[in-house]
Protein backbone atom coordinates (compact mmCIF):
# COMPACT_ATOMS: atom_id res chain seq x y z
CA UNK A 1 0.00 0.00 0.00
CA UNK A 2 1.05 3.13 -0.71
CA UNK A 3 2.19 5.39 2.67
CA UNK A 4 -0.69 8.10 2.62
CA UNK A 5 2.42 10.82 3.25
CA UNK A 6 3.79 10.23 -0.27
CA UNK A 7 0.51 10.72 -1.42
CA UNK A 8 -0.09 13.79 -0.15
CA UNK A 9 3.18 15.32 -1.04
CA UNK A 10 2.85 13.77 -4.65
CA UNK A 11 -0.53 16.13 -4.74
CA UNK A 12 1.02 19.08 -3.33
CA UNK A 13 4.05 18.84 -5.44
CA UNK A 14 2.20 18.42 -8.91
CA UNK A 15 -0.57 21.05 -8.03
CA UNK A 16 2.70 23.25 -7.06
CA UNK A 17 3.81 22.38 -10.67
CA UNK A 18 0.74 23.32 -12.73
CA UNK A 19 -0.03 26.26 -10.79
CA UNK A 20 3.73 27.56 -11.70
CA UNK A 21 3.33 26.57 -15.15
CA UNK A 22 -0.37 28.31 -15.38
CA UNK A 23 1.61 31.28 -13.51
CA UNK A 24 4.59 31.30 -16.47
CA UNK A 25 1.88 31.19 -19.35
CA UNK A 26 0.35 34.30 -17.46
CA UNK A 27 3.10 36.27 -17.07
CA UNK A 28 3.94 35.51 -20.71
CA UNK A 29 6.91 33.87 -19.95
CA UNK A 30 5.98 30.16 -20.98
CA UNK A 31 4.23 29.72 -24.25
CA UNK A 32 1.57 27.52 -24.94
CA UNK A 33 2.59 25.47 -27.05
CA UNK A 34 5.59 24.70 -24.73
CA UNK A 35 3.58 24.19 -21.37
CA UNK A 36 1.36 21.25 -22.38
CA UNK A 37 3.89 18.60 -22.15
CA UNK A 38 4.23 19.92 -18.39
CA UNK A 39 0.68 20.54 -17.79
CA UNK A 40 0.25 17.23 -19.09
CA UNK A 41 2.91 15.89 -16.79
CA UNK A 42 1.12 17.85 -13.37
CA UNK A 43 -1.87 16.19 -14.05
CA UNK A 44 -0.91 12.52 -14.63
CA UNK A 45 0.98 12.85 -11.33
CA UNK A 46 -1.84 14.42 -9.44
CA UNK A 47 -4.12 12.15 -10.65
CA UNK A 48 -2.11 9.16 -9.33
CA UNK A 49 -0.82 10.83 -6.38
CA UNK A 50 -4.52 11.42 -5.66
CA UNK A 51 -6.14 8.20 -6.62
CA UNK A 52 -4.55 5.79 -4.42
CA UNK A 53 -6.36 2.53 -5.34
CA UNK A 54 -5.50 2.74 -9.05
CA UNK A 55 -1.64 3.77 -8.48
CA UNK A 56 -1.75 0.15 -6.73
CA UNK A 57 -3.79 -1.57 -9.11
CA UNK A 58 -0.89 -0.13 -11.92
CA UNK A 59 1.79 -1.23 -9.92
CA UNK A 60 0.43 -4.73 -9.83
CA UNK A 61 -0.21 -4.74 -13.40
CA UNK A 62 3.60 -3.81 -13.92
CA UNK A 63 4.65 -6.48 -11.01
CA UNK A 64 5.55 -3.80 -8.91
CA UNK A 65 4.38 -5.84 -5.79
CA UNK A 66 6.38 -4.25 -2.34
CA UNK A 67 6.20 -0.16 -3.50
CA UNK A 68 3.70 1.11 -5.48
CA UNK A 69 5.13 5.00 -5.26
CA UNK A 70 7.82 3.54 -7.04
CA UNK A 71 5.37 3.57 -10.00
CA UNK A 72 4.62 7.15 -9.42
CA UNK A 73 8.38 8.07 -9.61
CA UNK A 74 9.13 6.23 -12.92
CA UNK A 75 5.96 7.80 -14.44
CA UNK A 76 7.44 11.06 -13.78
CA UNK A 77 10.89 10.03 -14.64
CA UNK A 78 8.98 9.03 -17.98
CA UNK A 79 7.39 12.07 -18.78
CA UNK A 80 10.57 14.42 -17.70
CA UNK A 81 12.36 12.25 -20.88
CA UNK A 82 9.66 13.08 -22.95
CA UNK A 83 9.94 16.78 -21.81
CA UNK A 84 13.76 16.84 -22.53
CA UNK A 85 12.94 14.74 -25.95
CA UNK A 86 10.94 17.15 -26.98
CA UNK A 87 12.93 20.51 -25.91
CA UNK A 88 16.13 18.26 -27.87
CA UNK A 89 13.87 18.83 -31.14
CA UNK A 90 13.14 22.35 -30.28
CA UNK A 91 16.41 23.49 -29.95
CA UNK A 92 17.71 21.89 -32.96
CA UNK A 93 15.37 23.74 -35.13
CA UNK A 94 16.20 27.03 -33.24
CA UNK A 95 19.53 26.24 -34.12
CA UNK A 96 19.23 25.99 -37.94
CA UNK A 97 17.03 29.15 -37.67
CA UNK A 98 19.51 30.87 -35.85
CA UNK A 99 22.51 30.44 -38.63
CA UNK A 100 19.70 31.32 -41.26
CA UNK A 101 19.19 34.33 -39.51
CA UNK A 102 22.49 35.50 -39.27
CA UNK A 103 23.25 34.55 -43.15
CA UNK A 104 20.31 36.53 -44.10
CA UNK A 105 21.33 39.39 -41.89
CA UNK A 106 24.57 39.10 -43.52
CA UNK A 107 23.42 39.21 -46.66
CA UNK A 108 21.58 41.86 -46.44
CA UNK A 109 23.67 44.25 -44.37
CA UNK A 110 26.19 43.66 -47.85
CA UNK A 111 23.34 44.70 -50.12
CA UNK A 112 22.46 47.58 -47.82
CA UNK A 113 25.66 48.70 -48.08
CA UNK A 114 26.05 48.99 -51.81
CA UNK A 115 22.50 50.60 -52.21
CA UNK A 116 23.60 53.11 -50.08
CA UNK A 117 27.50 53.72 -51.48
CA UNK A 118 25.47 53.44 -55.42
CA UNK A 119 23.10 56.11 -54.26
CA UNK A 120 25.87 58.38 -53.52
CA UNK A 121 27.03 57.93 -56.65
CA UNK A 122 30.67 57.81 -57.55
CA UNK A 123 33.20 59.41 -55.50
CA UNK B 1 -15.94 55.52 -51.00
CA UNK B 2 -12.29 54.42 -48.66
CA UNK B 3 -11.26 58.24 -48.75
CA UNK B 4 -12.34 58.66 -44.87
CA UNK B 5 -10.85 54.86 -43.98
CA UNK B 6 -7.16 56.91 -45.09
CA UNK B 7 -4.48 54.39 -46.41
CA UNK B 8 -5.29 51.06 -46.34
CA UNK B 9 -3.07 47.82 -46.53
CA UNK B 10 -4.26 44.63 -47.04
CA UNK B 11 -1.98 41.69 -45.06
CA UNK B 12 -1.79 38.32 -46.93
CA UNK B 13 -0.22 35.75 -45.58
CA UNK B 14 1.16 32.78 -47.80
CA UNK B 15 3.01 29.70 -47.70
CA UNK B 16 3.47 27.47 -51.00
CA UNK B 17 0.85 29.70 -52.49
CA UNK B 18 2.45 30.07 -56.27
CA UNK B 19 -0.91 28.73 -57.93
CA UNK B 20 -3.37 30.56 -56.38
CA UNK B 21 -1.16 34.03 -54.86
CA UNK B 22 -1.38 36.24 -58.39
CA UNK B 23 -5.14 35.73 -58.47
CA UNK B 24 -5.31 36.78 -54.60
CA UNK B 25 -3.36 39.84 -54.86
CA UNK B 26 -5.04 41.27 -58.72
CA UNK B 27 -8.53 40.69 -57.07
CA UNK B 28 -7.83 43.08 -53.83
CA UNK B 29 -6.24 45.86 -56.57
CA UNK B 30 -9.27 45.24 -58.90
CA UNK B 31 -11.62 45.59 -55.65
CA UNK B 32 -9.24 48.64 -54.85
CA UNK B 33 -6.17 50.13 -56.91
CA UNK B 34 -4.91 52.34 -53.74
CA UNK B 35 -4.86 49.41 -51.24
CA UNK B 36 -1.60 48.28 -50.58
CA UNK B 37 -1.01 45.10 -51.09
CA UNK B 38 2.05 43.66 -48.48
CA UNK B 39 1.99 39.65 -49.09
CA UNK B 40 4.04 37.87 -46.10
CA UNK B 41 5.59 34.74 -47.55
CA UNK B 42 6.34 32.52 -44.90
CA UNK B 43 9.35 30.72 -45.63
CA UNK B 44 7.52 29.03 -49.03
CA UNK B 45 9.00 26.39 -51.20
CA UNK B 46 7.68 27.55 -54.50
CA UNK B 47 8.10 30.96 -55.90
CA UNK B 48 5.10 32.53 -53.97
CA UNK B 49 7.51 35.66 -53.49
CA UNK B 50 8.18 36.37 -56.84
CA UNK B 51 4.73 35.43 -58.39
CA UNK B 52 3.52 38.15 -55.94
CA UNK B 53 5.74 40.54 -56.35
CA UNK B 54 5.10 40.64 -60.27
CA UNK B 55 1.83 41.22 -59.40
CA UNK B 56 3.03 44.36 -57.57
CA UNK B 57 2.83 43.29 -54.18
CA UNK B 58 4.87 44.68 -51.45
CA UNK B 59 7.08 41.14 -50.66
CA UNK B 60 8.09 40.41 -47.12
CA UNK B 61 10.16 37.18 -46.73
CA UNK B 62 10.58 35.70 -44.16
CA UNK B 63 14.15 33.89 -43.52
CA UNK B 64 12.07 30.91 -41.63
CA UNK B 65 8.46 29.28 -41.34
CA UNK B 66 6.99 31.17 -38.18
CA UNK B 67 3.15 29.83 -38.96
CA UNK B 68 0.07 31.57 -39.70
CA UNK B 69 0.31 34.16 -36.62
CA UNK B 70 3.85 34.90 -36.81
CA UNK B 71 3.06 36.03 -40.41
CA UNK B 72 0.31 37.69 -40.58
CA UNK B 73 2.21 40.11 -37.50
CA UNK B 74 4.73 40.84 -39.89
CA UNK B 75 2.14 42.54 -41.81
CA UNK B 76 0.28 44.30 -39.22
CA UNK B 77 4.04 45.34 -37.60
CA UNK B 78 4.76 46.33 -41.44
CA UNK B 79 1.20 48.60 -41.80
CA UNK B 80 1.97 50.11 -38.02
CA UNK B 81 5.33 51.15 -39.12
CA UNK B 82 4.89 52.77 -41.66
CA UNK B 83 1.85 54.43 -40.50
CA UNK B 84 -1.17 52.86 -42.56
CA UNK B 85 -4.81 53.96 -41.04
CA UNK B 86 -6.65 50.83 -41.50
CA UNK B 87 -5.51 47.18 -42.62
CA UNK B 88 -7.54 44.22 -43.52
CA UNK B 89 -6.13 40.28 -43.39
CA UNK B 90 -7.13 38.20 -46.22
CA UNK B 91 -5.67 34.30 -46.81
CA UNK B 92 -3.08 33.96 -49.39
CA UNK B 93 -5.00 30.72 -50.43
CA UNK B 94 -7.75 32.58 -51.76
CA UNK B 95 -10.69 31.47 -49.27
CA UNK B 96 -11.53 35.39 -48.53
CA UNK B 97 -12.95 36.79 -51.87
CA UNK B 98 -12.31 40.58 -51.82
CA UNK B 99 -15.42 41.00 -53.50
CA UNK B 100 -16.57 41.17 -50.03
CA UNK B 101 -14.00 43.74 -48.91
CA UNK B 102 -16.29 46.41 -49.09
CA UNK B 103 -18.68 44.48 -46.42
CA UNK B 104 -15.93 44.58 -43.91
CA UNK B 105 -14.48 48.12 -44.23
CA UNK B 106 -18.34 49.62 -44.17
CA UNK B 107 -18.56 49.45 -40.04
CA UNK B 108 -14.66 51.18 -39.97
CA UNK B 109 -16.04 53.54 -41.93
CA UNK B 110 -18.77 54.75 -40.10
CA UNK B 111 -16.40 54.41 -36.72
CA UNK B 112 -18.72 51.95 -35.17
CA UNK B 113 -16.06 49.44 -35.05
CA UNK B 114 -11.81 49.10 -34.65
CA UNK B 115 -11.94 45.37 -35.58
CA UNK B 116 -14.67 43.40 -38.28
CA UNK B 117 -14.73 40.08 -38.85
CA UNK B 118 -15.71 38.62 -41.44
CA UNK B 119 -18.43 35.86 -40.12
CA UNK B 120 -19.36 32.90 -41.86
CA UNK B 121 -22.11 32.68 -39.51
CA UNK B 122 -24.17 35.87 -38.19
CA UNK B 123 -26.66 34.96 -41.14
CA UNK B 124 -25.69 31.94 -42.38
CA UNK B 125 -26.99 31.21 -45.82
CA UNK B 126 -26.01 27.75 -45.72
CA UNK B 127 -23.90 27.86 -48.16
CA UNK B 128 -20.92 26.87 -45.35
CA UNK B 129 -21.50 23.14 -44.03
CA UNK B 130 -17.81 22.35 -42.89
CA UNK B 131 -17.50 19.18 -41.14
CA UNK B 132 -19.45 17.93 -37.67
CA UNK B 133 -16.14 17.81 -35.89
CA UNK B 134 -14.67 21.34 -37.31
CA UNK B 135 -18.87 22.75 -36.73
CA UNK B 136 -18.73 21.65 -33.08
CA UNK B 137 -15.13 23.45 -32.48
CA UNK B 138 -15.86 26.69 -34.07
CA UNK B 139 -19.53 26.84 -32.29
CA UNK B 140 -17.51 25.98 -28.69
CA UNK B 141 -15.25 28.09 -29.18
CA UNK B 142 -17.24 31.23 -30.57
CA UNK B 143 -19.27 30.78 -27.26
CA UNK B 144 -16.26 30.51 -25.17
CA UNK B 145 -14.97 33.84 -26.53
CA UNK B 146 -18.41 35.36 -25.97
CA UNK B 147 -18.25 34.52 -22.53
CA UNK B 148 -14.99 35.25 -21.72
CA UNK B 149 -14.89 38.93 -23.70
CA UNK B 150 -18.30 39.73 -22.92
CA UNK B 151 -19.65 40.01 -25.89
CA UNK B 152 -21.10 37.49 -28.89
CA UNK B 153 -18.81 36.77 -31.64
CA UNK B 154 -20.34 34.40 -33.87
CA UNK B 155 -17.00 32.81 -35.58
CA UNK B 156 -14.02 33.47 -33.80
CA UNK B 157 -12.09 30.98 -36.48
CA UNK B 158 -12.44 33.36 -39.23
CA UNK B 159 -9.24 35.04 -40.50
CA UNK B 160 -11.04 37.78 -42.89
CA UNK B 161 -10.51 40.93 -41.01
CA UNK B 162 -10.56 44.59 -40.84
CA UNK B 163 -8.43 46.89 -38.76
CA UNK B 164 -8.70 50.15 -37.65
CA UNK B 165 -4.83 52.18 -36.49
CA UNK B 166 -5.79 50.99 -32.75
CA UNK B 167 -6.33 47.44 -34.16
CA UNK B 168 -3.10 47.67 -36.17
CA UNK B 169 -1.26 48.72 -32.71
CA UNK B 170 -2.57 46.05 -30.78
CA UNK B 171 -1.77 43.36 -32.86
CA UNK B 172 1.58 44.52 -34.17
CA UNK B 173 2.27 44.51 -30.47
CA UNK B 174 0.57 41.15 -29.18
CA UNK B 175 -0.68 38.30 -31.57
CA UNK B 176 -0.44 34.54 -31.05
CA UNK B 177 2.00 32.81 -33.71
CA UNK B 178 0.07 29.85 -33.87
CA UNK B 179 -3.64 29.29 -34.31
CA UNK B 180 -4.02 32.67 -33.54
CA UNK B 181 -7.38 33.56 -34.39
CA UNK B 182 -9.46 32.54 -31.30
CA UNK B 183 -7.09 34.40 -29.14
CA UNK B 184 -6.70 37.50 -31.00
CA UNK B 185 -10.71 37.78 -30.82
CA UNK B 186 -10.49 37.81 -27.09
CA UNK B 187 -7.51 39.69 -26.84
CA UNK B 188 -8.97 42.57 -28.81
CA UNK B 189 -12.81 42.52 -26.29
CA UNK B 190 -10.46 42.21 -23.60
CA UNK B 191 -8.68 45.24 -24.66
CA UNK B 192 -11.59 47.31 -25.29
CA UNK B 193 -12.03 47.33 -28.80
CA UNK B 194 -15.59 47.46 -30.30
CA UNK B 195 -16.12 44.38 -32.55
CA UNK B 196 -18.43 44.47 -35.65
CA UNK B 197 -19.06 41.16 -37.50
CA UNK B 198 -20.47 40.85 -40.80
CA UNK B 199 -21.73 37.93 -43.34
CA UNK B 200 -19.24 37.23 -46.02
CA UNK B 201 -18.83 33.97 -48.23
CA UNK B 202 -16.19 31.80 -48.12
CA UNK B 203 -14.84 30.54 -50.72
CA UNK B 204 -13.61 26.31 -51.13
CA UNK B 205 -9.80 26.15 -50.88
CA UNK B 206 -8.55 26.30 -54.47
CA UNK B 207 -5.49 24.53 -54.08
CA UNK B 208 -3.41 22.80 -51.15
CA UNK B 209 -4.90 21.50 -48.21
CA UNK B 210 -6.28 23.45 -44.92
CA UNK B 211 -3.59 23.99 -42.11
CA UNK B 212 -5.15 21.90 -39.48
CA UNK B 213 -4.93 18.19 -40.41
CA UNK B 214 -6.58 15.62 -37.76
CA UNK B 215 -3.74 14.95 -35.92
CA UNK B 216 -3.01 18.77 -35.45
CA UNK B 217 -6.26 19.25 -34.40
CA UNK B 218 -6.11 17.76 -30.95
CA UNK B 219 -3.02 20.20 -30.41
CA UNK B 220 -4.81 22.97 -31.88
CA UNK B 221 -7.79 22.64 -29.20
CA UNK B 222 -5.27 22.02 -26.19
CA UNK B 223 -3.78 25.01 -27.39
CA UNK B 224 -6.35 27.37 -27.83
CA UNK B 225 -8.18 26.57 -24.74
CA UNK B 226 -5.06 27.06 -22.55
CA UNK B 227 -4.67 29.86 -24.67
CA UNK B 228 -7.97 31.68 -24.06
CA UNK B 229 -8.58 30.13 -20.24
CA UNK B 230 -5.26 32.44 -19.52
CA UNK B 231 -5.71 35.36 -21.55
CA UNK B 232 -8.86 35.59 -19.25
CA UNK B 233 -6.89 35.63 -16.07
CA UNK B 234 -4.66 38.29 -17.45
CA UNK B 235 -5.08 42.08 -17.45
CA UNK B 236 -5.50 44.23 -20.83
CA UNK B 237 -4.76 47.45 -20.63
CA UNK B 238 -8.01 49.58 -22.31
CA UNK B 239 -7.15 51.21 -24.96
CA UNK B 240 -8.49 54.38 -26.19
CA UNK B 241 -10.79 53.56 -29.11
CA UNK B 242 -12.93 56.04 -30.88
CA UNK B 243 -16.35 54.34 -30.13
CA UNK B 244 -16.01 54.87 -26.62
Amino acid sequence: MTPLRISIVGVVASALLILIVLELIRGRRLKERYALLWLATGVVLLVLSAWREALNTIAGWLGVTGYPPAVLFAVATLFILLVLLHYSTVLSKLTDENVELAQRIALLEERVSRVLSESRGPG
Amino acid sequence: MTASLGRIVAVVPAFDESEVIGKVVDEIRAFDPDIDVVVVDDASTDDTAAVADSHGAIVLRLPHNVGIGGAVQTGFKFALAEGYDTAVRLDGDGQHDAAELGKLLAPLERREADLVIGSRFVDPDGTYRPPLARRIGIRVFARLVSTLGGQRVTDTTSGYLALDRVGIELFAAEYPHDYPEVEATLVALRSGLSLAQVQVRMRERETGSSSITFLRSLYYVAKVTLALLVASLRRYPRLETARR
